[in-house]
């Protein structure tokens, strides 16, 4: 599976939704994706590229888009 | 300048006289954006005899009883941008503060304790232990204050665990299991004072077991009423937790629900230390008068980060002293204050704990 498979499927299963709505997806922009669905989000990515995200980059994360970029700081070209 | 920029400033690197300015500025103008905004904080700043769209000096900055927020629904957006509605304390029949955060607002006082724990543990996340039931978040739309200290704090943990059951018991071979994984390494240790010494402190005393914490930083907040009528202190408080789990880093914090993240973080002197993202001001119990430093009074807190309600500027039910400015031996500049205790008459909340047996 590509990076961006992975990081699609992460997101699919979490905020239940299609390939089609991710793009579109902002922290704090659906019910699920809040505090605590960020923690978990968080969690999963950490586990499925084995990084560790820093604290100011967790919160850096603000949509589906920019955690591309985040992760990319990690050496995870999404794409 | 805005609360954006301020975000950009170290939290404890602003000059007082350029923080003056700056907070003079900001806060009139959302003074002004939120009389225009909430009728009843217009009101509230009429009869305070505040003056709309002028530049007012921070002290002129009209305050809210924190009170208010109980009595009444205090909201400066509309209300399909409130994105969550936090409460004071929900469980006992007191009544409760509400407090309503559209999206800036909640993203805002996550930076801005981000911003001020960064300078205390650092920027790596670190395995993370919750003194507390995983049942305070029950409701992800409605929480707690007690359920977004926790959630707040969430963001420095990378695996998370709580320690207590539903039952508030401690699952001591849980607690012990999730400490060997991380092996000796930085573990952050994060509940409510109460709870800590009642449930977690006192429970291990009671089993007479211990728990590797020796790397362990402890952050706890909340308020330490319940524990001065059981006669614990801060020195009680830390040497009972270095007793039972060899943690010497044990840091109180002051804050509130009706301003999050604006958090006054105990330094490794003993003093709660103010960041550059909020300000304090002593009031006179008598005529509101600000006090001289050194002088206990009624605490005012002010922060230009409460965009979405009129919270900027609030006079608490607390008191306290500024012990001074800019020279607190552990470098930090700013004010750094001690709270001493509660106004007589106020209403008896427990602090964001509301936690009853």
């Amino acid at each position: 599976m590509s990076n961006l498979e992975t990081y699609n499927k992460i997101f699919r299963s979490m905020f239940r939704k299609t390939d089609e709505e991710l793009p579109a997806l902002k922290y704090r922009g659906i019910a699920l994706w809040d505090s605590i669905g960020h923690m978990d989000l968080m969690g999963e990515l950490e586990e499925a590229f084995d990084i560790r995200i820093d604290t100011q980059d967790v919160l850096d994360f603000t949509s589906y888009e920019k955690g591309k970029e985040v992760l990319g700081r990690y050496g995870v070209v999404i794409e | 300048m805005n609360y954006e920029d301020l975000l950009q400033i170290g939290p404890y690197e602003l000059g007082e006289e350029e923080k003056d300015r700056i907070y003079g500025e900001l806060l009139s103008r959302l003074t002004d954006r939120h009389r225009s905004r909430c009728e009843l904080y217009d009101r509230v700043c009429n009869l305070l005899g505040d003056l709309p769209g002028t530049t007012r000096t921070v002290e002129e900055i009209p305050m809210t009883p924190v009170s208010l927020f109980k009595q009444a629904d205090l909201c400066s957006v509309p209300a399909e941008e409130v994105f969550k509605t936090m409460t004071s304390s929900g469980t006992s029949g007191q009544k409760t503060s509400k407090i309503f955060l559209d999206q800036q607002t909640a993203a805002w006082q996550q930076r801005t304790l981000e911003r001020i724990i960064r300078d205390f543990i650092g920027e790596r996340r670190i395995p993370m232990l919750i003194v507390d039931s995983p049942n305070v978040l029950r409701d992800r739309n409605l929480f707690s204050a007690r359920g977004a200290g926790i959630l707040g704090f969430s963001i420095f943990g990378t695996k998370r665990r709580y320690a207590l059951t539903a039952d508030m018991e401690l699952d001591y071979d849980a607690v012990l299991e999730f400490l060997e994984t991380a092996a000796g390494g930085p573990v952050l240790v994060f509940g409510f004072t109460y709870i800590i010494w009642k449930h977690f402190y006192q429970a291990l005393a009671a089993l007479g077991k211990t728990l590797p914490l020796e790397n362990g930083f402890l952050i706890h907040g909340g308020g330490w009423k319940k524990l001065q009528n059981e006669a614990v202190s801060a020195d009680v408080f830390k040497k009972g937790l270095k007793n039972v789990c060899g943690i010497s880093k044990v840091r109180n914090y002051y804050g509130m629900a009706e301003q999050t993240g604006c958090i006054y973080m105990e330094c490794e002197c003993g003093s709660l230390h103010v960041s550059s993202y909020s300000d304090v001001r002593i009031r006179n119990m008598e005529d509101f008068s600000c006090c001289k430093n050194g002088t206990e009074g009624v605490i005012q807190v002010l922060t230009p980060m409460a965009w979405s309600y009129p919270g900027h500027s609030i006079l608490t039910e607390d008191k306290g002293t500024i012990l001074g400015v800019d020279d607190c031996p552990c470098g930090r500049k700013g004010k750094y204050i001690k709270i001493t205790g509660r106004i007589p008459k106020a209403e008896v909340r427990g602090c964001s704990d509301t936690y009853e047996e």
